[in-house]
């Protein structure tokens, strides 16, 4: 049953290795948990998953799991053994197997055994162990979950919601849109964007110990510089429904001001022409030629693009096809010259990635921009940083 | 992991929590279980919500002796075993020092030295992992999980005499590596609710008014729930508030929500640390006000 309740995180792509589900296995040999399948999710999980931002996949793995649990045919207690058997060959290395055989972990399973075979009994022998009969989303025949308790006791004053049912962790999973709960890792994961790329400078308390331990021959150190190098351009598409959105985007970037050695903002709406504006709130009046910004910052200038893409093909492909005003080029013209400016460039997109395919516009940007469109998600911001340090 | 040649931490050592402390069942059965299988436990969660705390408390639960080694950004791995003081000795010799012929006295013992020589089972705090260069996990894993490392400048391998038991901290300022974390257990402390905050603050203050605590409770939660903030208040700035508001004897009616949600709440600034919360905080209180 473990190895087949591990099989299945697996398959939810939680990156769960051989070596936690032996020391869960420990941890079960050691009983660890009196019972209650509550205490059984909670050890779990700290065996099992190493990253806040994982407990809501695992919630959710955790649930399916243990609501199925009347599908799956490992939970006949005879099974176990045969399978940790084949499991092992499957999944285990040599070192692993073998520290598998110093733990009995038939005394796990002949236990296992005892307690289903308890159960069974007290579960036929009347609604107890279900709760509300009837009305329990689990208890109509079969197994309810709660036979899964692995010995002892249960414990009676449990809500009928569990833990992992309530999702709790649910704003801390990286693939949720930005926003004020996960706006500070998203912060952090920029700052460590922001740090890379230092060049080094000499360590002189490293120079000085190792000169002295030298016998007083000069040993240099160097070290990596603190302070960061990056420098960003941020494009901001506003004036359409994802400005919340992208003023989130803003702000994020903002915040992590500091950290960069420059940021600089411009907007546009819908795609880039030949001017751009650096208020948001004078965009009708003063505008900043395109060229003098290409003009103006190196090609060591990193370009992020904020937008959701989605406007008529005609914007991007043809001159005269902003909606605003006359282009003498077309938009896509602009975006290859920017391109071309700054090769380092990402785009981010509050669209969720899934929808993508379905707007003509976001694709053409996307090929414009050589693939490099991210969701707005911490998970995309982390994809579009890792592809800019390139 | 575990090795049967080191003597264990009691396996009836149990840690439920303290007078002082408030640990909720997630917590504790992340804590036994470290204990009791011997490793490494890591325990993130946004500032002030107990992490530093824990080590403390869990080290004088089980009559233990804590080392606590607080990680910099400049903190190496090694400083955690042990350093050679090359410049004192460099020096020394040049006083003609007779000190300087024995190398030992220059062997700076570094925490995992200290805990590993103790001759009782001890707990061991590594505070903020985060803050060190992203190698230093890594560099430490041989150590901790052999419990023993080479001393080469004494030709000697410190053994722990028993295996302590390691809380790590993490602020989540960087990613740990996946080897590093595959050997520990993990636990995110989650803000506490209001039931469990309602504890904290009871063991803290045990005979606050139960009417002020309602009082102050709702306007740091509704304060937590304020968007844009920089930085949210944590357990340890509602427990400092609280001091000021029984300092001043501040009635629970000044902090009545329905005044309270257009008023700005007494003695914010021990609320709010940052300059410009303090500011977005009255902008909005003033907004509110100017409702109809
Ligand atoms: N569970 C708790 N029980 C009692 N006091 C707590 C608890 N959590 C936080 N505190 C209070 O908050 C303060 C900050 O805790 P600390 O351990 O420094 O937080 P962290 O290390 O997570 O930033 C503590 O000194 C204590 O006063
Ligand atoms: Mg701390």
């Amino acid at each position: 049953m473990l190895v087949d309740f591990f099989l299945h995180l697996k398959a939810r792509q939680l990156p769960v290795s051989t070596n936690e589900l032996l020391a869960l296995l420990e941890a079960l040999e050691a009983r660890l948990v009196s019972g209650s399948l509550d205490d059984f999710y909670l050890l779990s999980r700290a065996l099992l998953v190493k990253d806040e931002s994982l407990y809501d996949r695992f919630d959710r793995a955790f649930g399916e799991y243990f609501r199925g649990i009347e599908a799956l045919p490992g939970f006949a207690p005879e099974v176990p053994e045969e399978w940790l058997e084949l499991a092992a060959r499957k999944h285990l290395s040599e070192a692993d197997r073998l520290k598998l055989q110093k733990l009995s972990y038939e005394k796990i399973f002949e236990q296992l055994k005892e307690r289903l075979a308890e159960q069974k009994e007290r579960h036929s022998g009347g609604s107890k162990w279900i709760g509300t009969a009837g009305t329990s989303p689990y208890g109509h025949g079969g197994y309810n979950p709660e036979g899964v308790r692995i010995g002892g006791e249960s414990v009676g004053n449990r809500t009928a919601i569990k833990v992992w049912d309530q999702r709790e962790f649910r704003n801390l999973d990286d693939t949720v849109d930005l926003g004020v709960r996960n706006i500070k890792v998203a912060l952090r994961r920029l700052r460590r964007f922001a740090r890379k790329g230092a060049a080094t400078e000499l360590d002189l308390d490293g120079t000085i110990a190792g000169t002295a331990r030298n016998g007083g021959w000069l040993d240099l150190h160097l070290r990596p510089e603190r302070h960061n190098a990056v420098k960003v351009l941020l494009f901001l598409d506003i004036g359409g429904s994802m400005d919340d959105h992208i003023q989130a985007c803003e702000e994020l970037f903002s915040a992590a001001r500091a950290e960069f050695k420059h940021l600089e903002h411009f907007y546009f709406h819908n795609c880039v022409y030949e001017g751009v504006w650096k208020d948001n709130r004078r965009r009708h009046g003063e505008n900043l030629s395109t060229w003098d910004v290409i003009h103006t910052y190196g090609p060591d200038y990193k370009l992020v693009f904020v937008g959701d893409a989605s406007m008529s093909p005609y914007e991007i492909a043809r001159p005269g096809g902003s909606v605003e005003h006359w282009n003498e080029e077309a938009g896509a013209v602009w975006l290859e010259r920017l391109l071309a400016t700054w090769p380092h460039a990402a785009w981010l997109n509050p669209l969720p990635e899934a929808h993508w395919g379905y707007t003509s516009s976001i694709q053409m940007i996307e090929q414009l921009l050589g693939k490099r469109m991210f969701p707005l998600t911490i998970d995309g911001l982390e994809r579009a940083m890792r592809s800019l340090s390139k | 992991m575990s090795n049967s040649t080191l003597a264990h931490i009691p396996n009836d050592m149990k840690f439920e929590g303290t007078e002082t402390y408030v640990a909720t069942r997630d917590l504790t059965l992340a804590v036994n279980a470290a204990i009791a299988l011997q490793r490494p436990l890591l325990i993130k969660g946004e500032p002030g919500t107990g992490k530093t705390l824990l080590a403390e408390e869990v080290a004088s639960a089980l009559g233990m002796p804590l080392f606590q080694w607080h990680i910099k950004s400049t903190t190496k791995a090694q400083q955690g075993l042990y350093e050679y003081d090359a410049v004192s000795r460099l020096r020394d010799s040049q006083l003609g020092d007779p000190r300087v012929e024995d190398i030992s006295h220059y062997i700076v013992h570094g925490v995992l030295w200290q805990a590993f020589e103790c001759d009782q089972p001890s707990v061991v705090l590594i505070d903020e992992i985060d803050k060190a260069d992203i190698e230093f996990p890594n560099d430490l894993l041989r150590e901790l999980d052999r419990m023993e490392f080479h001393c080469y400048e004494l030709h000697r391998t410190i053994k722990a005499k028993h295996r302590p038991l390691i809380i790590i901290t993490s602020n989540n300022e960087k990613e740990l590596p996946d080897a590093f974390l595959r050997r520990c257990f993990f636990h995110y402390i989650k803000f506490p609710d209001k039931e469990t905050m309602q504890r904290i603050v009871g063991v803290h203050f045990p005979v606050l008014k139960h009417e002020l605590l309602k009082e102050a409770l709702e306007v740091f939660f509704d304060l937590r729930d304020v968007p844009g903030l920089k930085k949210k208040p944590s357990t340890s700035e509602l427990i400092d508030w609280l001091k000021l508001l029984l300092a001043e004897d501040i009635p629970p009616e000044a902090l009545r929500a329905k005044e309270a949600k257009d008023a700005i709440p007494p003695l914010h600034g021990a609320l709010l640390k940052n300059e410009q919360d303090v500011h977005l905080f009255e902008r909005l209180a003033f907004m509110s006000r100017r409702k109809p």
